[in-house]
């Protein structure tokens, strides 16, 4: 028993080895955009978590829905109680694989596609998102810009206040990863 | 050896298929660097009559009618109550997201009251765990009907006409789905009718509510009085009702056996008896008008 148990443990520093370099930030930044007839929403949230493997080219994205803040309380209420359920679906995610081959070591910019599972309000879609990653002096830095359909994510917006909140949000990326120690 | 084996292959195959979701493992493993504070662990500032553990957002202002038909057994001449109508009509602001200060006025007994409610601690996950959340809410309220007065020349000092209430709101939103709340009450009474009666009155709120859909929660809130101190006419506040949400709006529809909105008249001066239907259908409604357009870049 005692050696199936190293094994496991092998097994498993394996796997934390086949990331090769990682490269990490835990204040990226989220936002996004909606807008309809009678009123434009923005909110921003600054708490979000990635994770980059330089090695096998693949992308983790968390996005607490909680720390997204409007231009009010009650917004922000009303986002996370009616539209987000944030207390089920504490986060947004988004884990895939850079399709184009980095040379991660010399500056410059890419423009990149990355594709794999969006996860938001507990429904996954398969998506490819594009963007650019820029390599700068040992860090990376990822802008994109993508579209969510409410309706993707069976995110439910009543009649009755359709003309205040888009079916479609628009959704800003930006992310500094630094190498993860 | 075949077990390791097994093993060792499930190890790769796994290392092979999961790295996608273990890298947002990784991500999981680190540690919470905000605290997430509890929302809407009751859908209003009212469970139903008596306040909730909730404030409003800071700079939000809260205009809010409260609206109590007569009772049930009134009959059929009087509409089962309908022909009657008590009502609270309230300005409520959120100075901070901590505070909330009001006024009232209420046609039963011309009542006005003021009132402030400040969050002392707020239910949390996350980098700071807090079980519960816990208000402290003050008010006072006046009666100003003109009084029958002996003589002409009699005098009825002001401070006779105010009430007191001190409350302590502790509340946990157990789920999304279930909130419950207790209430410690202490209500002092400047001026009671017969000497017999207590200045002061103790009581403990008990509340909850269950969301049955995103948009509509039922609650009951209930105010037990300790032990005879009011007189035997008087009852204890239950009350049940719906909250309904649409946007801006909390519509509250419930049934009580209180008349008045305010805590010294629903926690001290309820009579009705709801095995005798002495119930009264009513609803709140409240709209927030936010005046804050700055805050989030």
């Amino acid at each position: 028993m005692k050696k199936s148990f190293y094994i496991t443990i092998f097994c498993l520093l394996c796997l934390q080895t086949a990331y090769g370099q990682l490269f990490s930030t835990s204040t990226g930044v989220a936002s996004f955009y909606s807008k309809a007839p009678l009123e434009d929403i923005e909110a921003t949230n600054k708490s979000v978590t990635a994770i980059i493997s330089t090695t096998t080219n693949q992308v983790a994205i968390k996005v607490p829905i909680r720390s997204f803040k409007f231009p009010n309380g009650l917004m922000e209420e009303h986002f996370n109680e009616n539209y987000m359920d944030s207390e089920k679906y504490p986060s947004a995610s988004f884990s895939g694989k850079i399709n184009e081959s980095i040379d991660y070591t010399k500056n410059g910019t890419y423009k990149v596609t990355v594709t794999g599972k969006l996860n938001v309000h507990g429904v996954e879609q398969d998506r490819t998102l594009t963007g650019t990653l820029q390599v700068v002096d040992n860090k990376l830095v990822i802008d994109a810009e993508f579209v969510i359909a409410l309706a993707d994510h069976k995110i439910d917006v009543p009649t009755a206040v359709f003309t205040k909140i888009a079916e479609k949000i628009q959704v800003k990326v930006h992310l500094d990863c630094l190498p993860k120690k | 050896m075949k077990k390791l084996l097994a093993l060792l292959l499930f190890g790769v195959v796994y290392g092979a298929t999961a790295q996608d979701d273990d890298l947002l493992k990784l991500l999981d493993q680190e540690k919470p660097q905000e605290t997430n504070y509890t929302i809407a662990t009751f859908k209003s500032t009212r469970i139903i009559n008596g306040h909730s553990v909730e404030g409003m957002a800071a700079k939000h202002l809260d205009f809010r009618i409260s609206h109590r038909f007569g009772q049930l057994s009134d009959g059929a001449y009087n509409l089962w109550g309908l022909d009657q109508a008590y009502i609270r009509i309230a300005l409520e602001y959120g100075l901070t997201n901590r505070i909330l200060v009001g006024v009232g006025r209420s046609n039963y007994q011309k009542a006005y009251d003021g009132f402030m409610k400040v969050k002392l601690l707020r239910q949390s996950t996350g980098k700071v765990t807090m079980p519960v959340s816990v208000s402290l809410f003050g008010s006072v309220a006046v009666n100003t009907l003109r009084m029958n007065l002996p003589t002409p020349d009699a005098t009825f000092a002001f401070s006779n006409r105010l009430v007191y209430t001190t409350q302590l709101l502790v509340a946990r939103k157990l789920n999304e789905r279930f909130s419950v709340q207790l209430t410690p009450t202490w209500v002092h009474r400047n001026y009671v009718e017969t000497s017999p009666e207590p200045h002061d009155v103790f009581a403990l709120g008990i509340g909850g509510r269950v969301k049955i859909s995103k948009r509509v929660a039922f609650n009951i809130d209930y105010y037990h009085v300790f032990s005879e101190q009011l007189m035997k006419t008087n009852t204890n506040s239950l009350a049940m009702g719906f909250d309904i949400e649409t946007g801006g709006h909390v519509f509250q529809l419930q049934f009580t056996n209180s008349t008045g909105m305010i805590e010294k008249t629903f926690i001290t001066e309820t009579t009705g008896d709801w095995g005798k239907g002495n119930i009264h259908y009513g609803f709140n409604i409240s709209r927030t008008f936010s005046f804050d357009r700055k805050r989030a870049k």
